[in-house]
């Protein structure tokens, strides 16, 4: 393997077919490998960033503030005050001293200001170190106020991501069980982790309409706090982007009795056992019957036109690295859709079972990685040859030096990519990049297209 | 005199920041030496954060190492971490200079970087035969200590602190510190500076590591930067040309060559006609040559097009925001070309904004703007709703104001997210208060043409 490797990362790498599969992963990033990693807070600020009545306060200096001010495509269909980047700013003083006064004068006045259903504080790195009471201003705050005022406990270095979606979770498990639930049909769902990027969770919100099925709380795209507070009225859980709000599906379950499923809506094939998912867990054959007639609907319109675009990117190689590895299971199997291969696949906080699913749906020599850096990126990306790289923006000048083309599967994209419609548009994006002109005149590790 | 320093209301909480935070500077300054990585010591999700917000400014590969500081770190030090990540940077990242910036989480847990740097150089061993242990510079940038100007003030005085230690005769060359620019901005600047015949060392200087070509190679570190070697003997040039006014009261670079016996020229940002005309007098000085054709030439063009656009612009009214160096050069070119700034905000706390936004000013505008300091975008949208200026500049970061005052935003300045091509803008010398003269002009045109009921296309 090339000198760029690192020794204490070898066993966080593996090639899909080659004997039984071991990979290991959910550990600590290694200290000047470039990991493409966030960290705590910023696993609990994507989780709750959507809850669009919720005043989001940030207590810490600026920074962790700033750089999560509005980046990312989570629509709201009424307010956007989630959409504001509020901080208290510490300064030397604040470390020094405690920050504690500052933060409930920072709530009074902002809660004065904007009314919000709840608030969510969040805590940074030093708010760990300084030892401020979070938890004491919040209640304090609360009974002011009025609202829930909940702490997160997302201190940047006690973890990584998983650890602030765990943090989310548990703050929004002190809303849930806290509404009135009167009114809500038995055939009715929850969608858990889909952030509605792009206004996507709204066609998902448009199918389960059609099938008869009403959602109770959108978590946490287009988010609404009572509607998160009533959401264990619910007769199901739909879990997407597992690694961000399965632990809250499992809390509502031992505490409510929310059974739940874990579902994708990317793809033709995951999108279509979701809502048949549903459909099976009411048993009503009415609704099944309605659900077969809107994939068969769906499918009639969607198909000619992929398959189209199938004919000029038949044969062609994909790479995958995203934040987790549930989206990839779809990615696999939209690109083998699109007649491409998968030669690489990777994510930032996947489990074992995610990487043994990989490992298991995709073609025998797949490089399968957890927790990668551009290094290592770069030099599967050169050995495989992949034609096209899916993930983010810090993934998108690694794809564009090496001369490929790129799609934006992340967080700040601004394209609905999930349902029916959003597969099509998944089709064109990566048609878009791979058959682009400029090909014929860059450098680039593929060579030339004939 | 203009209004007093947060003339605005001042909040306890802060909405919208005007600035972002220390290390982002100080990885900046980093990217612009020769083989340099910047290393952050802290927890991970810095160094990401900031990977993120670079890269989708300048569109280029930014690799930003971390030491990855867990809990258990947290609370018995970060110093094996450190070393582990220098290493893994050095052997890995073939790295020829690091640039260790501190951050929150380390800077208050206590450890003291110098002295660990000082042990790992004791100790450490450089895989690959003959490869010598590159030197490692460090920085002190916790977040809450200022701005991300001061970030980057403060990396660049550390390299000159800790690499320009060679004495010796003086090498005749011209050091020069350009501040906070684009790439296209370094790039401009050297020009000018070789166009005068002086051999010029520009700290730092990302004018090809954030602009780079298309290579079909990711490389382990991009090329450009400014050279080891350069940087090792800037206490033997000439003098020092440094640009910024925030630097007036700063232990900065300038002043660190000025006690190692390199004459300064303090100067503010080169924005605009006089602020380029100083720039172009002090080279004149050091060089003993007058400016040549070519830029005489662009002076020329730039005075014509001064009268050609004066009737377009005058009067209009402006809000200015960003750091306080690029602040204080817009709104001294706003003043030469007969726009009135209103409003001048920075989230930063450098100096002595107001008094130098008053003496630009001078003679120029009917009355010197409001100068607001250490604000947020809350602030400033709550004085601009009162205002109402009709032409807004500054980084992508304002655009939600523009679009609730209907006012054009000419974006300038750090970070440009919503549009393309921030790395080839330029703003210093004549060339660039053409180029912002033109967009100025045409931003003013345009809105003029898309809210008129008739829609001329011959104005």
């Amino acid at each position: 393997m090339a000198q760029v490797m690192f020794d204490e990362r070898a066993d966080q790498m593996a090639v899909s077919g080659e004997g039984p599969f071991r990979i290991s992963c959910d550990k600590e990033s290694l200290a000047g490998a470039v990991s493409q990693r966030a960290c705590v807070f910023c696993g609990s600020r994507v989780v709750l960033y959507p809850i669009a009545d919720a005043l989001h306060l940030v207590h810490g200096p600026i920074g962790c503030a700033a750089y999560t001010w509005d980046i990312r495509g989570a629509l709201s269909s009424g307010p956007q005050l989630h959409r504001l980047s509020f901080s208290t700013d510490l300064r030397e003083t604040d470390v020094i001293f405690g920050g504690e006064k500052k933060l409930l004068a920072a709530l009074d006045e902002l809660i004065a200001r904007h009314h919000p259903a709840a608030a969510f504080v969040y805590s940074t790195c030093i708010v760990g170190l300084i030892g401020d009471d979070l938890a004491a201003v919040c209640r304090q705050a609360e009974a002011r106020h009025g609202i829930p005022v909940i702490p997160v406990m997302s201190e940047g270095f006690k973890g990584n991501k998983r650890a602030g979606y765990l943090a989310a979770c548990q703050a929004m498990f002190k809303l849930v069980g806290t509404g009135d639930t009167s009114g809500i049909s038995p055939q009715s769902v929850n969608l858990l982790g889909d952030f509605n990027l792009a206004g996507e969770l709204w066609i998902i919100r448009g199918y389960l309409e059609r099938m008869g099925v009403e959602v109770v709380a959108n978590v946490t795209g287009d988010g609404r706090v009572a509607d998160i507070r009533r959401a264990h009225g619910a007769g199901l859980n739909l879990v997407q982007c597992s690694g961000a709000t399965m632990e809250l599906a499992k809390m509502m379950e031992e505490a409510h009795g929310t059974p739940f499923k874990r579902v994708s809506y990317f793809g033709v094939e995951d999108m279509s056992q979701a809502l048949y998912d549903v459909a099976e867990h009411f048993g009503d054959p009415e609704m099944m019957a309605r659900t077969r007639a809107l994939v068969k609907e769906e499918l009639d319109r969607l198909y000619p036109q992929l398959m189209e675009l199938r004919r000029d990117l038949e044969g062609r190689k994909a790479a995958i690295y995203v934040g987790g590895a549930f989206k990839a299971f779809s990615l696999v199997k939209s690109f083998r859709l699109l007649g491409m291969q998968t030669v690489l696949v990777g994510s930032q906080t996947g489990t074992e079972a995610d990487y043994q699913e990989l490992a298991a749906i995709t073609d025998p020599g797949t490089i399968i990685v957890d927790d990668a850096n551009p290094l290592e990126l770069m030099h599967w990306l050169k050995e495989k040859g992949a034609d096209v790289f899916v993930g983010g923006v810090k993934e998108r000048p690694i794809a564009y030096k090496l001369g490929l083309g790129f799609c934006d599967h992340n967080h700040e994209r601004k394209i609905a990519l999930e349902g029916f419609s959003g597969m099509l548009s998944f089709a064109r994006e990566i048609h878009r990049t791979v058959l682009s002109p400029v090909w014929n005149f860059v450098p680039r590790i593929g060579g030339r297209p004939s | 005199m203009s209004q007093p320093i947060n003339a605005a209301p001042n909040y306890v909480s802060t909405t919208n920041a005007c600035k972002l935070c220390m290390p982002l500077g100080a990885c900046l300054a980093f990217k612009g030496v020769e083989g340099c990585v910047p290393f952050l010591h802290g927890s991970q999700g810095c160094a990401t954060y900031m990977r993120r917000y670079l890269i989708s400014h300048f569109r280029e590969p930014v690799d930003i190492a971390s030491s990855s500081l867990g809990e258990k770190q947290a609370v018995f030090g970060g110093g094996p971490n450190l070393k582990q990540g220098l290493v893994n940077v050095i052997n890995k990242y073939q790295a020829r200079v690091v640039g260790v910036a501190t951050t929150c989480l380390t800077e208050t847990i206590g450890d003291d970087v110098p002295a660990l740097v000082r042990e790992f150089n004791k100790t450490a061993v450089v895989e690959g035969g003959g490869r010598e242990l590159p030197p490692i510079v460090t920085v002190a940038s916790p977040s809450y200590g200022g701005s991300h100007l001061l970030g980057f003030h403060r990396a660049v005085a550390a390299l000159v602190e800790q690499l320009a230690t060679e004495a010796g005769p003086c090498h005749g060359g011209l050091n020069l510190l350009p501040g906070l620019l684009s790439p296209a901005d370094l790039r401009h600047l050297r020009a000018l500076c070789e166009d005068f015949g002086l051999a010029t060392t520009l700290l730092p200087d990302y004018s090809l590591t954030l602009d780079g070509v298309a290579m079909a190679e990711y490389q382990l570190i991009p090329e450009g930067g400014t050279p080891l070697t350069a940087i090792q003997t800037m206490a033997r040039a000439k003098a020092t040309i440094e640009l910024g006014r925030s630097l007036e009261n700063l232990p900065s670079a300038g002043r660190v060559l000025e006690r190692r016996g390199v004459p300064l020229h303090s100067l503010a940002s080169p924005i605009g006609l006089r602020g380029s005309d100083r720039l172009v007098e002090t080279l004149e000085h050091l060089s003993g040559r007058e400016l040549p054709e070519v830029h005489r030439r662009r002076r020329g063009q730039l005075l014509d097009a001064f009268i050609d656009a004066h009737k377009y612009l005058a009067g209009v009214t402006a809000l200015v925001y960003g750091d306080e160096d690029l602040c204080l050069g817009l709104t001294s070119f706003l003043a030469e070309i007969g726009v009135r700034p209103l409003i001048v905000a920075t989230g930063g706390e450098l100096g002595l904004l107001p008094a130098w936004v008053d003496s630009v000013c001078a003679g120029l505008t009917p009355e010197p703007p409001q100068v607001l300091a250490g604000v947020d975008f809350w602030q400033i949208a709550e004085l601009a709703r009162e205002l109402k200026p009709e032409l807004i500049l500054g980084n992508s970061k304002g655009y939600p104001l523009a679009r609730e005052l209907g006012a054009p935003l000419v974006r300038v300045g750090f970070p440009i997210h919503d549009r393309f091509g921030a790395p080839r803008q330029t703003v210093v010398g004549y060339q660039g208060a053409m180029e912002l003269l033109d967009r100025i002009t045409n931003a003013i045109l345009e809105k003029r043409q898309d809210d008129s009921p008739v829609g001329y296309g011959y104005l």
